[in-house]
């Protein structure tokens, strides 16, 4: 599957960014995930970036390395970051790395629009 | 003498066959008596293991041997955990070095090793007598109701 395929974007009326994976993300995948969070932070007058993981079974720590740099891109350009959708599985590795504090994380995308 | 492995997998360091050691691993500890959240556990730190030897090891060669080999573990006839094998031939290192990094300081990336430590109750990492690293890992089943090593940390419950 190419990035194309499993990660699907959309831009919202208020210029918001949603990206929302629908595979695992591990270390054969977290460098297309990645370029697609990035290119998400370059879209002209982005005013947030959302992030649903509910399509997401599994994450290991190349895909919350992915979500930290990501992290730091959204606080030096003060544009929003907001993680939703994610299930136990997922959300597991953010607090053995206990990180879940480090992000804005919400249960369902429209939540995550209105943070 | 060493008990015999009861599963002994071989794979080539490739990262498109970590799905598969995930679910071999996932479905052996179900099968042994851990719950969902448990089995999670398990496999990302199986998971991150298998990565380390790949991205550091192997420096991403994808056609390298990696062993993972799983015993249950038995206390009075009754199964009381898992153990947890992996083996490479790739570059050796110091084990005394293989310390995940500081958790305050926030970073991507270094986060592999403080997992497995964090998720298994036993990890040994020892040179291979030829070559290569081995990492034994031991994961006891929590009684019903208490909560295990990892999940105890992430609440803060000592």
């Amino acid at each position: 599957m190419t990035g194309e395929e499993w990660i699907s974007v959309e831009q919202t009326g208020d210029n918001a960014v949603v990206l929302a994976p629908s595979a695992d993300i591990d270390m054969s995948r977290s460098p297309e995930f990645r370029a697609a969070i990035q290119e998400a932070f370059r879209t002209r007058g982005v005013t947030r970036v959302v992030i649903d993981l509910d399509g997401v079974g599994y994450m290991d720590s190349s895909g919350l390395a992915t979500l930290v740099e990501a992290m730091r891109t959204s606080k030096s350009q003060s544009t929003p970051m907001v993680l939703c959708g994610m299930n136990e599985r997922v959300r597991a590795i953010f607090e053995i790395a206990r990180l879940h504090q480090f992000f804005t994380i919400t249960d369902t995308r429209d939540a995550a629009m209105s943070t | 003498m060493e008990e015999r492995p009861h599963i002994r997998i071989e794979l080539v360091s490739d990262p498109i066959y970590l799905s598969g050691a995930r679910e071999l691993v996932g479905s052996v500890a179900r099968r042994l008596g851990f719950d969902d959240r448990q089995c999670s556990k398990i496999v990302l730190a199986v998971d991150e293991a298998l990565c380390n030897v790949i991205r550091h090891g192997y420096d991403r060669a994808t056609d390298k041997p990696i062993w993972v080999e799983i015993w249950p573990l038995r206390t009075g006839g009754e199964i009381s955990g898992m153990r947890l094998r992996i083996e490479d031939e790739a570059k050796q290192v110091d084990p005394s070095r293989m310390r995940g990094r500081e958790l305050s300081d926030i970073k991507p990336g270094g986060l592999g090793v403080h997992i497995i430590r964090e998720v298994m109750d036993e990890v040994v990492y020892e040179r291979r007598p030829e070559r290569g690293m081995r990492l034994t890992m031991l994961k006891k089943l929590t009684a019903p109701g208490r909560k295990d090593k990892a999940t105890a940390a992430a609440e803060g419950v000592s």
